[in-house]
């Protein structure tokens, strides 16, 4: 055999090689499109009756009556529009200083232990978060904190009626706070990470021109990573619409909407986790799966929104990650 | 590592023993499965625990609700379903199912007040109806102050707990209502879960329980079992017959010995609101849903053990707040048995 034909034998095998990695990557990529596709179906398709039965007012009522067996999604989807947000206004200052503080302030020494500590925050299991919230958080809430902001802040003119009520330590307030603690760690560690993306050179030339911290983060750091950070929120984000436990602990789980943050109310994951298993007429059931999709919408409205903005700002020049 | 292997070899040894009976059918001989109520599972466990001793037959129930047991024994993949809700016999015979009742139990009101004890408080029908509707919101109400006049009701808003699943008790509880308030039965009616006009919802006895518990000025109901376990401040009762009631086995009982469930069709018998001087308002009862289409030995197995529970396990019941069954409708659950199932 002469070198020829085996060079051409070993070209033979690694274009075959390459097809068959070829193959089985798209076949990969696609079997996702397609547990996607099974997923958007057969929920389509659990929810068709409720949909067909209720149309519009699926969406636009937040009655909720298994006897009568009428339901809207309205006040769930208002409690996890709520929470979420809540958490998020909460988290984002929290999480943004935990990444300057490590990527920019902190001695050497402390960066290790704060960032394996945020890490480990992240591991914690939900259903930890909600005991800690219905054992912990709420009676502090109850006793301390929702008295005092119904006496205080529940005075203020227009928004005063959002810290008006009862005080149950379970409610709007304590999810969010849950949901955020929850989501910090995510948050802070994507934008670690991009933060320390952030070439020496640019940060280094900053200085150099005598900028101070503060204008380095503003006017360098934050710039050249803004997408990224985009990404980290929106992924707190997602977090927050969908989870489940430890907000079924303090949300409360009325099916009701108020304009105070201190009373019960319900979310989307938190009506299904709690009515799926005794859902005994099959409209009910249907009606839980609706809300199910109705989850979904939502999620992929925020994921759609975050690569709009991601659009806009490489249109504009600013996204360099 | 070393210790675990070793503890773990007779199991496995138990394992190949089991599969090399492969001719084995779906039900073997010596187990039973069954699903549904949480209420009633402590007193299930209890029995199957002390019937597997006696007997070598294995009951395996899985307490996933009284909609799920419906549900599964319907599909037939459990033998028997509890529910309790009893389902009625329209209902039953469209589905090619039968029922007969387990033990009657109860549940009641309670409450977190400072400085006032369990069993001090005492409420009526129409006063819970009202406070669950949101019509009677503090607890220095006049309605409250005139049933406790020797309490020191404080001036604290009333926060209302119910549940947020679906359960058993939540019917128990609305049946109740239905028929102590024409406005509870016209704008919120009875079923395993419905629209609540008010408060905030735990998920089963347990999550009502622990809400009451850390809420001042709560007001909730759960089933007995749990007011027992938890040491917590329960109500007592204005009944029917209008006398006042403390929460006993033998007041569920009392309750129980007003209805005939022999004359029922397929024991369709709700115990809620008896008449009685000491039939305790709020009392229930599960039932155990069977197909009448299943095998016949699997039927006759499931039908033994509970027959076995309600001559053997009485004490057993009464330790964990479970009422028996009286003599004359175990007889009639025999009778009834015969004619739907040939047993």
């Amino acid at each position: 055999m002469s070198s020829a034909e085996a060079f051409a034998r070993h070209l033979a095998g690694q274009r075959l090689r390459e097809r068959i990695f070829r193959a089985s990557t798209l076949a990969a990529a696609i079997l996702l499109l397609l547990l996607l596709g099974g997923v958007v179906v057969s929920l389509l398709h659990g929810a068709w009756p409720a949909f067909d039965r209720f149309r519009l007012a699926f969406i636009t009522q937040d009655v909720w009556n298994p006897v009568t067996n009428r339901y809207g999604a309205l006040s769930a989807i208002y409690g996890t529009v709520v929470t979420s947000v809540l958490a998020m206004i909460l988290a984002l200052p929290v999480s943004f200083g935990i990444a300057v503080f490590l990527t920019e302030l902190a001695p050497p020494w402390l960066k290790r232990p704060v960032g394996v500590a945020i890490e480990l925050l992240a591991a914690i299991p939900s259903i930890i978060f909600g005991i800690w919230g219905l054992f912990v958080l709420a009676p502090v809430l109850q006793e301390s904190v929702e008295p005092w902001i119904d006496g205080h802040l529940g005075k203020l003119p227009l928004v005063g009626a959002l810290f008006q009520g009862a005080p149950y330590g379970i409610g709007f307030l304590t999810a969010g706070i849950v949901l955020a603690i929850m989501i910090i760690p995510f948050i802070s560690a994507v934008i670690r990470d991009v933060f320390d993306t952030v070439p020496d050179v640019l940060k280094e030339s900053g200085y150099g021109l005598g900028a101070t911290t503060w204008e380095v983060i503003w006017k360098v750091v934050v710039p050249y990573s803004r997408s990224g950070m985009i990404g980290g929120i929106m992924l707190g984000l997602g977090r927050a619409l969908g989870e489940t436990m430890a907000v079924t602990f303090v949300i409360g789980n009325a099916h009701q909407i108020s304009a105070s943050l201190l009373a019960p109310g319900t979310t989307i994951s938190a009506a299904i986790a709690n009515e799926f298993t005794e859902a005994t007429t099959p409209l009910y059931t249907s009606s839980l799966i609706a809300l199910g999709v109705l989850l979904f919408v939502i999620t992929f409205a925020v994921i759609a929104a975050a690569r709009l903005m991601l659009l806009r700002l490489g249109r504009r020049g600013l996204a360099s990650v | 590592m070393k210790g675990f292997s070793l503890k773990s070899l007779p199991a496995r040894f138990a394992v190949l023993a089991l599969a090399s009976a492969a001719s084995v059918p779906v039900f073997a001989a010596g187990q039973i499965t069954g699903a549904g109520s949480t209420w009633v599972y402590p007193l299930v466990a209890k029995w199957a625990d002390a019937y597997r001793t006696k007997t070598a037959t294995q009951v395996n129930y899985q307490p996933i609700g009284s909609g799920g047991g419906i549900a599964q024994v319907e599909a037939g993949t459990v033998a028997f379903g509890a529910s309790d809700k009893p389902l009625t016999s329209d209902v039953l015979r469209q589905h090619h199912l039968v029922q007969f009742p387990t033990a009657i139990a109860g549940e009641d009101i309670v409450y977190n007040l400072p400085g006032i004890q369990a069993g001090q408080l005492i409420v009526s029908g129409p006063v819970v109806a009202d406070i669950f509707m949101g019509k009677i919101t503090r607890w220095n109400d006049p309605a409250l102050k005139k049933l406790n006049p020797g309490l020191a009701l404080p001036d604290m808003p009333i926060s209302v707990v119910h549940r947020s699943d679906g359960s058993g008790t939540t019917f128990t509880f609305a049946n109740y209502l239905s028929k102590v308030s024409p406005q509870w039965k016209s704008q919120v009616g009875a079923d395993t879960s419905v629209a609540w006009p008010t408060g905030l919802g735990g998920k089963g006895n347990e999550g009502v329980a622990s809400y009451v518990q850390r809420i001042r000025g709560a007001i909730g109901y759960v089933e007995y079992a749990y007011i027992l376990e938890n040491h917590m401040q329960y109500a007592r009762m204005i009944n029917s017959a209008g006398k006042l009631v403390t929460p006993s086995l033998a007041a569920f009982q009392s309750a129980a010995a007003n209805v005939d469930f022999t004359k029922a069709q397929d024991f369709y018998v709700i115990l809620t609101d008896q008449p009685g001087a000491n039939s305790w308002p709020i009392s229930g009862c599960t039932w155990q849903i069977l197909r009448t289409d299943a095998q016949k030995s699997v039927n006759e197995q499931v039908t033994q053990f509970f027959l076995w529970g309600f001559e053997q396990g009485q004490s057993m019941a009464e330790s964990i707040a479970f009422g028996p069954l009286p003599a004359s409708t175990v007889q009639a659950i025999k009778v009834y048995w015969k004619q739907n199932l040939g047993i």
